[in-house]
């Protein structure tokens, strides 16, 4: 399929590798500015308290600090997706997570020291730390505007059709309920960022975000200085996930630390820190009833949602959009009915996590799926097949399916791990099942989904794409530089991205919703395109010929059909520069997806594309210890098309190990609001040992909308993986877990539990 | 302070250090090579492994005075001149580098794994590099360049 193409599905090397194999890239962690200090926060004792006094005199007082601040030093504001978060807080405390006060001094030591010196004398509350209990009357309030601890923008009611009907006309109905933990991303890097405010006053600001521009507006709000007078610099970034998608207050108590003591601050979080104070991914307590007729053919879907928003409202609070559409869209459901709340706690606040809550809504949908199929005798793969989203799909909720593989992917994944062969066949092993769908062609959260992009090439016949967007590893530079060598007929090597500073790069709304390759890439290719039509008009004039009727490949203009007389395009760029009405070649790209925004009744089509996935899993069950080991987790992903094969393999790989995690190893014990695991040891990361064999499919639709027919995808691997786990333990010894993650214990106490019942039934 | 001397990438070092600072400070901070990471400070995530006397440690726990006299490799010394070490070859080509936060410490564990064991099976890369964590690829492409350096 590849064939036509120079760079495009080809397996380019990643342009950031050499720097990261050799040590020589420099990430936020690494920096340091001349006399630099060094931020340190202090944070809450309790989970719920009300603060009487803060004393800093002895802080103060301590050699080589240089600044103590506490709330009355920033500005009187509330930041995050909800504006209910201060900075720095002065009347009460809502989890350990909280900021009290803040310290820069001239080293770490120092800093640290002064915390300690720090008496802040806390009244207790009673604190919340279920998300149901919270929401009883009686409970302790968290915030004073949310006297029912419920988060009232995220309270949805979604329909369509009629489940009532739906069910009334089905044969089969399954019910149950799910409990999801808390689980984290565990960046290798950890929070940073670096703050200096230059002689006019002018704020700069380092930092990891993976929304640099959406960043710079929170950072001016918060600091209440104009956001023409904040430049943010993007430095490489040590894994983000969804984690970097807010600005928390860390950056703004760098920024004042900075400004009070006139000399850049730089905090950087320890791993201790990062575990208790950077977000998780959102507990969720899911009931699900899901109705069939008897050949199949699925018919109602209801979904009512408690969600753990812990104290603060993050991006993350806005999951239950993304779940909405799993519920809504996963499969050909003609009736469904979703409701969901979001509950403060004085838990850690959640944020966002790869998948933005599809995993959550994944998990449950493919867990009663299966259950759905088993009590209608079928096979899970045929009932699947049979209700599975196809081509030119309009879902209930307005979803406008333009491409989709997930048919091919279902059969693809079930080869590889020969499902027929090995499903129900009995013993300890057994084989599972689950798909996907996931926004991927942006997604209109914002009054602009687009990004920019500048290609400039110069005399030299260097390229630079200069653009909005954000790699934080996963290699959408490398991605970019393929589109627009492709487009623009250079070689891949030419072409340098430059898309760290916001000062330079046009608009970008970040990297989220899996939208760069799909938004930025049809940005990228719209710039070299302009860029090609410059050079050729150039070239055009120079030579005596119609633009028209020349072209570009490899670096070389030439006449259609005559590319033996081909000359350097560097040439011809010198040509049209240096003379009298000379010009340089500076092309521009703008793309704002065709979507729109979800109407009163969450209807629309807020992706201009979409992916979709099935992973399917071998697994053997110990019966005897209740470990769960999987043998092989065959994933098969609709991409579009993959720009970089190479690229995408890794996605799928990563994706996946974290779903492996969500699956049966990672859970963030969170008792009274306090952190118990907040280390390595004790937060079970999946080592190189924990991996089974991965097959990364990749199905190719050609998405008519993308860039060469690419879709997003990089959210997706880690989304199908711990249902299909879930459903191949089922499979193989006759018991669902419905908590997650799937412990020897729990599988064990269900086995004992399937064991007396059967004796009961006999 | 305490007098230092190490053999640090084939080249010796003399400094002056605080009796008790970590090594991984020491290589950070005085001497300015970044190219280890420091990712939890307690020796459970393996992005600070450093080569000492040709086994792996996470730097972050060893006392930097333990160096004294003994050889110290990072991931800056792999490469000679601008001739990169197979290994780095290796993780370009397999595309085993993502947001590259583990690699320099995934490189080290590599490095120390062939050169006692020049053609590890898969579990023994397995093993090898089970120390250190890794959020993005899963191992699987890390594991494949291992790999195919060693069968070379």
């Amino acid at each position: 399929m590849s064939e036509e193409f120079s760079f495009v599905g080809k397996r380019v090397l990643k342009l950031d590798a050499p720097g990261k194999v050799t040590g020589q890239t420099i990430y936020g962690h690494d920096m340091k500015l001349p006399r630099m200090l060094y931020g340190k926060i202090l944070r809450s004792e309790h989970a719920h308290a009300r603060i009487r006094s803060i004393d800093t005199s002895k802080a103060e007082a301590l050699p080589g600090v240089r600044a103590v601040i506490t709330a009355q030093d920033v500005p009187d504001m509330r930041i995050g997706w909800a504006r209910d978060n201060p900075v720095l807080k002065s009347d009460k405390v809502r989890s350990v997570r909280d900021e009290v006060a803040a310290v820069a001094a001239v080293d770490e030591e120092t800093a640290e020291e002064a915390l300690s010196l720090i008496r802040v004398e806390y009244e207790p509350l009673p604190g919340v730390f279920d998300p149901e209990e919270a929401m009883k009357p009686g409970a302790p309030v968290i915030h004073a505007e949310a006297p029912n601890n419920i988060q009232e923008k995220m309270r949805q009611a979604y329909y369509h059709g009629d489940v009532r009907q739906g069910f009334a006309g089905s044969d089969v109905i399954v019910e149950d309920r799910c409990t999801l933990p808390f689980v984290t991303h565990c960046c290798m890097g950890t929070c940073f960022c670096l703050a200096s405010f230059g002689p006019t006053g002018d704020l700069t600001m380092w930092s990891s975000t993976q929304m640099p521009f959406l960043y710079q507006r929170d950072l001016s709000m918060a600091l209440g200085m104009p956001a023409s007078k904040i430049r943010v610099i993007k430095c490489t970034i040590g894994g983000a996930f969804g984690s970097k998608l807010d600005m928390y207050p860390f950056e703004p108590i760098c920024a004042v630390l900075a400004k009070k003591t006139g000399r850049p601050v730089r905090i950087t979080f320890t791993r201790e820190e990062e575990f208790i104070s950077s977000p998780t991914r959102q507990p969720v307590i899911c009931d699900i009833k899901s109705g069939a007729k008897s050949d199949g053919t699925l018919m109602a879907r209801e979904v009512r949602m408690t969600l753990d928003n812990g104290a603060y409202s993050s991006w993350g609070a806005t999951t239950p959009l993304v779940m909405m559409q799993t519920i809504s869209s996963l499969y050909r459901v003609p009736n469904v009915k979703y409701d969901v709340v979001v509950a403060y706690t004085n838990n850690p606040y959640s944020g966002a996590m790869r998948g933005y809550g599809n995993p959550q809504a994944t998990f449950v949908v493919e867990s009663s799926m299966d259950k759905l199929a088993h009590e209608l005798g079928m096979d899970p793969l045929e009932f699947r097949l049979k209700n599975a989203n196809q081509s030119g799909d309009v879902s209930g909720q307005g979803v406008k399916i333009t491409s989709c593989g997930l048919t091919e992917c279902m059969q693809r994944a079930a080869e590889s791990v020969s499902w027929e062969e090995k499903r129900a066949k009995g013993g300890s092993r057994g084989v599972g099942m689950a798909c996907m769908i996931h926004v991927g062609g942006g997604a209109r959260i914002y009054p602009s989904d687009g990004c920019g992009s500048t290609v400039k090439v110069d005399d030299f016949g260097k390229v630079t794409l200069i653009s909005g967007s954000t790699d934080m590893g996963q290699g959408a530079d490398t991605v970019m530089a393929q589109i627009v060598a492709e487009e623009l007929g250079v070689p891949v090597a030419n072409v340098t991205v430059v898309n760290t500073d916001t000062d330079i790069a046009p608009w970008d709304v970040g990297a989220h919703a899996s939208r760069t390759t799909f938004v930025a890439g049809n940005s990228a290719r719209l710039a070299a395109a302009d860029a090609k039509r410059q050079i050729l008009e150039g070239a055009a004039e120079n030579l005596g010929e119609k633009a028209e009727d020349l072209d570009m490949k490899g670096g070389k203009i030439f006449r259609k059909g005559e590319p033996e007389e081909a000359i350097p395009f560097e040439k011809m760029i010198r040509g049209k520069h240096f003379r009298p009405d000379g010009d340089v070649v500076l092309a521009r790209g703008w793309y704002e997806p065709p979507t729109e925004r979800q109407d009163k009744e969450f209807r629309g089509n807020i992706s201009a594309a979409y992916g979709f996935a099935a992973q399917a899993v071998e697994v053997e069950v110990d019966v005897e210890t209740g470990e769960v080991k999987v043998l092989k987790i065959a994933a098969a992903h609709d991409v579009g098309r993959a720009i970089n094969p190479m690229a995408v393999e890794g996605q799928i790989h990563g994706g996946v190990s974290m779903g492996l995690g969500y699956g049966l190893y990672e859970e963030l014990v969170v008792e009274e609001g306090q952190v118990l695991n907040p280390n390595f040891a004790d937060y079970a990361l999946p080592t190189a040992l924990d991996m089974p064999e991965i097959d990364p499919i990749i199905v190719e639709t050609d998405e008519p909308a993308g860039p060469y027919g690419a879709k997003g995808m990089a959210e997706p691997a880690c989304i199908p993986t711990a249902p299909a786990i879930a459903n191949a333990v089922y499979d193989a010894v006759g018991v669902r877990i419905r908590d997650l993650p799937i412990t020897p214990e729990k599988v064990l106490r269900a086995l004992k539990e399937k064991g007396t019942r059967s004796k009961e039934e006999k | 302070m305490e007098s230092l001397t190490m053999l640090l990438n084939g080249e010796e070092v003399t400094m002056h250090i605080e009796p008790d600072a970590l090594l991984a400070d020491v290589l950070r901070e005085h001497l300015g090579l970044t190219g280890t990471k420091e990712a939890c400070g307690e020796g459970e995530c393996g992005a600070c492994t450093v080569l000492l006397d040709g086994r792996p440690v996470t730097s972050c726990l060893v006392p930097a005075l333990k160096a004294q006299g003994r050889e110290v490799g990072t991931v800056e010394g792999l490469s000679s001149g601008s001739e990169l070490h197979p290994l780095q070859k290796s993780f370009i080509e397999h595309g085993a580098v993502q947001c590259g936060y583990c690699t320099p410490g995934m490189l080290m564990s590599a490095k120390a794994l062939l050169d006692r064991n020049p053609h590890p099976t898969d579990e023994e890369i397995k093993e090898a590099i089970s120390g250190n964590l890794c959020r993005c690829t899963g191992y699987v492409k890390i594991v494949e360049a291992i790999k195919a350096v060693s069968s070379d």
